[in-house]
């Protein structure tokens, strides 16, 4: 201990004798209620948006484009083809929510296992998987995303009839994939700060395998760090699809994302500016939930933030 | 104190005066130091004893007025005759290095890991004295040679962590001194070191003392290392002085427990230099929630029914007017050795007088 | 030497890995390049197509495709772009664009480092009190915005409602100065918004530490005013952090300057990376990957060498 903490000095030694005492719980605080609420709504509406009393989001409904929002009992108006924007708004929501929790389902599951295994088997193999996570990061991660996105769509005029994946499934990939580096770099941070923990030690010492310390020892500790990167990791893909769609390689119209969305609201700028501002508005709430709810995490977990 | 000291002296230096320094921390208002006097006199040393946690430390800060923001500090600090306890900020950086400066415990940690060494004494130059580049160079060079540092313009090109523990507590003292302080704060300046450099810091600090007529508060929590070395001893215990002598009256009859306790704690040269003061059994007691009554109470072997309920006032020996101590049931022990024990010597014997001590 | 050896080696890694990974990737399409630059299905068109096939050497296996495609890269040579009058070099158009995309980058990270470092001692040194909250519900804001968004926001308020700046567009700084600085405006804030906030929040964190340490109650013993502790002791010791990340952030900076790029009609790098595969241009796509990688890898290896430089502990252990 050092003196310059005069505070700890002074209150380090009235610690109760016992320690065990449990810190008295938090309350959440207002801003992780309304992070919550927004986020249950979201899901809510892109979950049951099928059974709403919602007009066809890719159909013309309005009587004329660019419809102020309130007029003809459209409560967010109608965009620059009449559809409406609020059934574009949730479908939206579905499809930029879908692509993201797939993305990082995705990036979890192979970047994840790769970094578990690469941070507690410190041989050669976990060394030269951690140096190609390192050496992939090279590539920007748009760049890649993009590319991908491109080769998976492959060639719709010239091999019309080559198998596809539907293009939802091809963001996801893309971007799962692009994740997977950086997410195998983290877990395998994570997974090293643990592996040297003496309950480890003590585990290999009463002869665990190593499939059952890395899944019931290590595993469970490494998850609370996890889900504070799973969400976060949901914020960056849901810009990120909006990068994608600004560069035209999101969705095929009609459908809509927010990231589409926006990118069709530009072009009506100066005379409808609510058709962009509303996905963006929508956008920016979604990540500014995902990161707060993430910061709390993190915080309650002490989540090693060094691994990043 | 004595009545009869020379001309410059009878103003005292620093006058403090019922000294309460708090803490609000999330478990409650910290009661880090709770109502300390005491008068220091030009050129005097005053040591301050006591285990971590007992607030010595927190006192010099807050003597110094180096408080975190969470402290809250009441009573009367008065320097050179000028109230500093609630002086604005500027105020106390006019005093902070150039009247009153400190010497940290820490040598490894208190020295600034990323400038030269040169920088750090030389700034100080800089802020409180109007000095010309060359000027400060040369300061530099002189105070690093008269704190015994050998090769001081190479070690003025430096960085802390190319020196040892023992120099660069060396370092931090000329630093300390650079702009001729009148008052020296040494929070534990030996504590982080080896123990052969101890004695050799410790020469030093008080050659510098003497050689520049400074006050100095000498904190530490090791008796020994005060012995010989402070005039006035104060003992503290939960944020309070429990007994305050000069040291040969101290040495001669320590009358509180806890002093007696300490006595018995001093670490031998075979412990390392951390080692914790575990010859007084329990802990100090929890400075938030304080127990009624006398707060050494809990761990006090003669403690009795009245001290559990009434918390003893400092009060002056019968004989002595200059030795106080707070204790309802004081013991009366006498030093065989003569007063002068050193970090390099023996500790000292303690013999019972078996009339007083034991339980009362 | 050593240490420049091992760096040397490191960067021919990336660049093998990386650029195979592409040509890997790129493999894969099942489109073929020929049928997109010649488009006539006929016998003509048959055989311009087989020509265009061995003048790119697409029917040579892979790794002999990669080695000749290796071999003029390292000699400055980035390939084709593909087209039915033997294509265009890459090279020229790279010349064209990246200066571009380098100077929004820089206006980028200067700014965002002029901002939020000031910002970040501020919140650290008024740390748990009403102005270091403001600032990071205000960074906490500004990290949920994404780039094209403050873009899209920062054209509507300033270019569209007010005037002041164009909405698309790019001038160089040689043509004209102002009209330069006039058009990086909307870009350069859109992308330093987020970027300030990020350094901010790190920087701050990282202050509050250093705040603590022992040799700031040192410095401030000393009678030094607060704002040269701040600067003077705890800024260098805190900032190793932001400095990795400073290094980091150039990859999603590239990705962003892409985007933005696109949305503002700046016809930088991004653009031209963009347009490649879009294009489907995947010769070209593999050099322009491999000059990128090859730069963040550079930048990030300045930046191994600036810690050193930020604190004389490093510098002791690396060399």
């Amino acid at each position: 201990m050092t003196l310059s903490t005069a505070t700890e000095a002074a209150v380090a030694p009235a610690v109760p004798e016992d320690a065990d005492e449990v810190a008295p719980k938090k309350r959440l605080p207002i801003g992780a209620w309304l992070s919550i609420a927004w986020l249950v709504l979201v899901v809510f509406l892109a979950l049951f948006a099928d059974l709403l009393p919602l007009h066809d989001p890719n159909v013309s409904v309005a009587s004329k484009a660019e419809l102020a929002p309130g007029e003809e009992g459209l409560w967010l108006g109608a965009d620059g083809s009449s559809r409406d924007m609020l059934s574009r708004t949730i479908y939206g929501g579905r499809n930029s929510l879908g692509i993201a929790v797939g993305a990082v389902t995705i990036g979890f599951v192979i970047g994840g296992l790769l970094g578990l295994f690469s941070g507690y088997f410190r041989n050669w193999i976990g060394k030269s998987l951690a140096a190609l996570f390192d050496i992939l990061l090279a590539i920007p991660a748009l760049v890649l995303a993009l590319s991908l996105v491109s080769v998976l769509k492959g060639d719709p005029v010239q091999a019309p009839d080559a198998f596809r994946l539907p293009t939802i499934l091809i963001l996801i990939l893309a971007l799962g994939v692009v994740s997977i580096p950086l997410l195998a770099r983290i877990t395998r941070g994570n997974t090293m700060a643990w592996a040297q923990r003496e309950f480890v030690t003590a585990a290999r010492a009463q002869g665990a395998t190593n499939g059952r310390i890395l899944f019931r020892e290590i595993l469970p500790n490494v998850l609370p760090a996890m889900a504070y990167i799973a969400l976060l990791g949901v914020a960056i893909a849901v810009v990120a699809e909006g990068g994608l769609a600004i560069l035209g390689a999101s969705l095929d119209p009609p459908a809509a994302t927010w990231g589409i969305m926006i990118n069709d609201g530009k072009s009506a700028m100066e005379d409808a500016p609510f058709i962009m501002f509303t996905p963006i508005v929508a956008t920016f709430l979604t990540v500014m939930a995902l990161n707060y709810l993430g910061d709390l995490i993190r915080d309650r977990f002490d989540v090693r933030e060094s691994a990043l | 104190m004595s009545e009869n000291q020379t001309d410059h002296a009878n103003q005292p230096v620093l006058e403090v005066r019922d000294l309460v320094t708090q803490f609000s921390s999330e478990r409650g208002t910290v009661n880090a130091v709770r109502g300390v006097s005491f008068d220091l006199y030009r050129g005097r040393t005053l040591g301050v004893v006591g285990e971590s946690g007992s607030g010595k430390s927190v006192l010099s800060r807050s003597v110094m007025g180096l408080m975190p923001g969470n402290a809250t500090r009441t009573g009367s600090v008065r320097f050179e005759g000028s109230e500093v306890l609630n002086a604005s900020p500027k105020v106390m950086r006019s005093y902070w290095g150039q009247k009153m400066s400190m010497v940290f415990q820490d040598p490894m940690t208190a020295l600034n890991p990323v400038l030269r060494i040169e920088r750090q004494i030389t700034e100080s130059l800089h802020e409180h004295i109007d000095m010309s580049k060359a000027q400060a160079k040369d300061t530099a060079l002189a105070l690093l040679t008269s704190v015994g540092i050998p090769e001081p313009a190479r070690r003025m090109r430096q960085y802390p962590h190319e020196m040892s523990g023992g120099m660069r507590q060396r370092i931090m003292i000329a630093i300390a001194l650079a702009c001729g302080p009148r008052m020296l704060f040494a929070d534990e300046p030996t504590t982080a070191l080896d123990v052969t450099v101890q004695a050799q810091i410790l020469d030093l600090l008080q050659s510098m003392q003497r050689d520049r007529e400074m006050s100095m508060i000498l904190v530490t929590h090791d008796l020994g290392v005060v012995a010989g070395r402070a005039d006035d001893i104060a003992v503290m215990y939960a944020g309070r002085i429990v007994e305050k002598a000069p040291a040969e009256r101290l040495f001669a009859g320590m009358r509180h427990p806890y002093t007696q306790a300490l006595m018995r704690s001093i670490p031998k040269l075979e412990m390392p230099s951390h080692t914790r003061l575990d010859a007084i059994a329990g802990r100090p007691p929890d400075l938030v929630n304080l127990p009624e009554g006398c707060s050494f109470a809990p761990r006090c072997p003669n403690a009795q029914e009245k001290c559990l309920v009434d918390d003893p006032a400092l009060t002056a020996d019968d004989d002595h007017a200059d030795h106080v101590f707070a204790c309802h049931f004081p013991v009366n022990e006498v030093v065989v050795a003569a007063p002068g024990i050193r970090v390099d010597g023996q500790p000292p014997r303690i013999a019972h007088d078996p009339s007083l001590g034991g339980s009362a | 030497m050593r240490l420049i050896a091992q760096r040397l080696i490191q960067l021919v890694v990336v660049f093998v890995v990386v650029t195979l990974f592409t040509a890997g990737l790129i493999s894969l399409v099942p489109g073929k390049p020929e049928n997109l630059v010649i488009p006539f299905d006929n016998t003509p068109g048959q055989t311009l197509r087989q020509e265009f096939r061995e003048s790119n050497n697409l029917d040579d296996p892979l790794p002999v495709r990669w080695a000749k495609w290796a071999g003029d890269f390292v000699q400055g040579d980035l390939g084709n772009f593909y087209s039915a009058s033997g294509g265009t070099p890459v090279r020229t158009r790279f010349d064209q664009s990246w200066p571009v995309s380098v100077s929004l980058i820089l206006y980028t990270q200067v700014l965002s480092l002029l901002v939020a470092i000031p910002l970040a001692l501020w919140a650290a040194y008024r740390s748990g009190r009403w102005t270091d909250k403001i600032i990071n519900t205000f960074a906490f804001g500004a990290i949920s915005l994404p780039s094209f968004a403050v873009a899209l926001l920062l054209t509507y308020y300033l270019g569209v409602q007010m005037g002041w700046v164009p909405t698309q567009g790019y001038v160089r700084l040689t043509e004209d100065p102002g009209e330069h600085f006039r058009h990086v405006i909307v870009p350069v804030l859109a992308l330093s918004l987020g970027q300030i906030a990020v350094y901010m929040r790190l920087l701050r964190s990282d202050l509050v530490a250093t705040l603590q340490e022992d040799f700031i109650l040192m410095a401030k013993s000393k009678g030094i005013s607060n704002g040269r502790v701040l600067w003077r002791h705890a800024l260098r010791p805190s900032s190793l952090t932001l400095l990795t990340v400073t290094g980091l952030s150039m990859g999603n900076l590239i990705g962003g300057t892409l985007v933005i790029e696109f949305l503002l009609g700046i016809p930088g790098l991004g653009v031209l990376i963009g347009e490649t595969v879009l294009r489907r241009q995947y010769e070209a796509l593999q050099s322009l990957v491999a000059v990128v990688a090859i730069a963040f890898v550079l930048i990030n290896f300045t930046v191994d060498a600036l810690y050193s430089v930020l604190d004389p502990r490093i510098r002791e252990r690396t060399t």
